[in-house]
């Protein structure tokens, strides 16, 4: 540490000077601004949650007032929700609907943004526009030819499997991500594995997809929320059967039926967040680079 | 290499090509190409999903323009929100994001508390704020009472609905204030220095050293956020059946836009005349609007220098 004998050691002891003391006081000052705000910004996204669930171990009664916090702590809210005729269908379904569509969105996607990112051929700025473009269209453009493609002419209404068939076909904005991935990859370990004697579908399998892991794992927890949190397809195919409800529908129709009771739809809302929240615990690294990924190499 | 050779290897890649290609080449056919062609066709046809579509011309078309009474309030509520919910994102996005890069202490916890509620389903999100704002129980006027505020209706009243809406929208900037801060920690750190030396003030530095370095990802955040909001459709359509207080199961008839039409959006229109009026012909015109906005957002966003489609090219 050579700087330190540099400094004259007297200097060290002298007491600050006025200009010294005016940067030292603003900068303490702007420490407590920062931390002030920080503060303030902290109670602004929490205290939804808290109230949320200090709500929903409200009394019935209770729950109707104006008070904030629980005179006794109903627990049993919980249990409640779970003996709601269909909860626990509509935990099946949403589960099924997100696993067994972000298994085929993640097997479909990978080799096209395998292509879109390594292969040179003509059209492929064409193909990625495209791709670009159905992750920008809102469902609802083609929503009334899918609906009747789907309930008319396959008689699938009812069901969820309008909304998982075509996950199995590549999805927009999961091969834009991986893609976005997978041009981070030098083509060297390609060049490598092809003199090597791999083929394509071996150097994909064998080269890239343990490289692309953190991509793929983005793709995946994005897709799992996608499903988890979709309400406008469910509404569309599975509205008029209860019995293929998700989370995020049945929810709504669950305040329908516990009008009044805001204890109970709270607890509902409580148990719909906190799967995606735990995820997350668990996989924020993943989530993360995802959004900068989408975002920010432009 | 004879040119034989050349041309079955040629084959040979086009070949593989297609085959990596072949899941998002029908997917792209099936369910984007002919559904929007079909589109097209349906908003010149009567169509009512039990009698054979029968052409009618232009009529649907007038008749959402001219007729139904949800397609201008719709629209105008899509500028609203364009204008101020799309603006007040990105400034409060780009705002928490210039905090977290400040606060040296518990930078981690922070973060999350930050990023959480982007996480929260749109649906449970919006019970939550529903229930949050709502004027007769909610802690937040039960708040602003013993504080000696006024206290709004909320998602009960025509002129505070979408200010609501945007509380709830700026409630989940968690993915802008990532993007933010990605972007921010990425400005070159001798800029600042540079700045500092010509005795800059903080604002000068903000406007001279970090905007310009930012301005891409700015522009990124607003085209995205004006195409969110083109999508606009569970939060609005929840908070208006929720304020409404009709007790009513999902699948329910109901007044869309409550209040007042105030909380409408194109997306909602789809769904209204196509699923509960029974005018595939009408849902088709309005979706071909969202359509055109849409893709007019979605080619700014791909001309822009150094845009989307380049992303990853060094």
């Amino acid at each position: 540490m050579t700087h330190v004998l540099e400094k004259p050691v007297g200097l060290r002891k002298a007491p600050p000077t006025p200009a010294e003391r005016t940067a030292r006081r603003r900068a303490l000052l702007e420490w407590i601004a920062i931390h002030s705000l920080g503060i303030a910004a902290a109670l602004f996204f929490t205290l939804p949650f808290v109230f949320v669930f200090l709500t929903s171990l409200m009394s019935d009664t209770q729950a109707l007032s104006r008070d904030l916090i629980p005179h006794t702590w109903e627990w049993d809210n919980y249990r409640r929700v779970f003996d709601t005729p269909g909860f626990l269908t509509w935990w099946k379904n949403t589960l099924f609907y997100a696993f067994l569509g972000t298994a085929l969105t993640v097997i479909s996607s990978i080799p096209v943004a395998y292509a879109l990112a390594k292969f040179r051929f003509r059209g492929r700025n064409l193909a990625l526009m495209l791709v670009i473009s159905m992750m920008m269209l809102p469902p609802q453009v083609i929503i009334i030819p899918m609906y009747l493609f789907w309930a008319k002419q396959l008689d699938l209404s009812g069901t969820l499997w309008p909304l998982i068939i075509p996950m199995a076909f590549g999805d927009a904005f999961s091969i834009f991500l991986l893609r976005q991935f997978l041009t981070t990859i030098p083509d060297e370990y390609l060049d490598a594995a092809r003199v090597d004697g791999c083929g394509d579908l071996r150097t994909l399998l064998k080269v890239v997809l343990p490289m692309a892991k953190p991509g793929i794992a983005a793709v995946a927890l994005f897709q799992f929320f996608y499903a988890w949190n979709d309400y406008f397809g469910p509404q569309i195919y599975a509205s008029e059967n209860p019995g293929a409800w998700t989370l995020s529908y049945g929810l709504e129709s669950f305040k329908g039926a516990h009008h009044t009771d805001w204890n109970l739809t709270m607890a509902a809302t409580v148990l719909v967040m906190a799967p995606v929240i735990l995820v997350f615990f668990f996989a924020q690294k993943a989530f993360v680079e995802g959004v900068t990924l989408t975002g920010v190499k432009g | 290499m004879s040119t034989s050779t050349l041309r079955a290897k040629h084959r040979r890649s086009t070949l593989r090509t297609l085959a990596f290609l072949s899941p998002w080449l029908i997917g792209f056919t099936v369910f984007f190409a002919y559904p929007l062609l079909s589109t097209v066709y349906f908003s010149f046809m009567h169509y009512d999903g039990f009698k054979p579509p029968t052409w009618s011309g232009t009529k649907n078309w007038t008749y959402v323009f001219e007729h139904y009474p949800f397609f201008w309030p719709a629209l105008r509520n899509t500028l609203w929100l364009v204008l101020v919910m799309v603006t007040l994102r990105v400034a409060f996005g780009l705002g928490v994001g210039l905090l977290i890069t400040k606060i040296k202490t518990a930078t981690g916890v922070f973060r999350t508390l930050f990023y959480l509620p982007y996480l929260a389903p749109p649906v449970a999100a919006t019970m939550a704020f529903a229930f949050l704002l709502n004027p007769g129980t909610g802690p937040v006027n039960s708040l602003l009472e013993k504080a000696g505020l006024p206290t709004p209706g909320w998602f009960n009243d025509p002129t505070w609905s979408k200010p609501a809406l945007t509380l709830l929208a700026l409630w989940g900037i968690g993915d802008l204030m990532v993007i933010f801060m990605a972007a921010l920690l990425d400005v070159p750190k001798e800029q600042y220095e540079a700045a500092e030396l010509d005795g800059a003030t903080p604002w000068q530095r903000f406007r001279y050293v970090t905007l310009p370095n930012i301005s891409p990802i700015v522009m990124f955040a607003v085209v995205t956020g004006v195409i969110q909001t083109m999508q606009y459709y569970t939060q609005p359509l929840i908070a208006g059946k929720v304020a409404s207080g009709v007790i009513q199961g999902a699948g329910t008839q109901f007044e869309p836009g409550y209040p007042d039409k105030s909380t409408l959006t194109l997306p909602q229109l789809v769904y209204n005349l196509g699923f509960q009026r029974f005018d595939y012909g009408s849902a088709c015109v309005v979706a071909l609007v969202l359509f055109a906005l849409s893709m007019a957002f979605t080619a700014l966003l791909m001309r822009r220098k150094g845009g989307l489609i380049n992303a990853g090219e060094r």
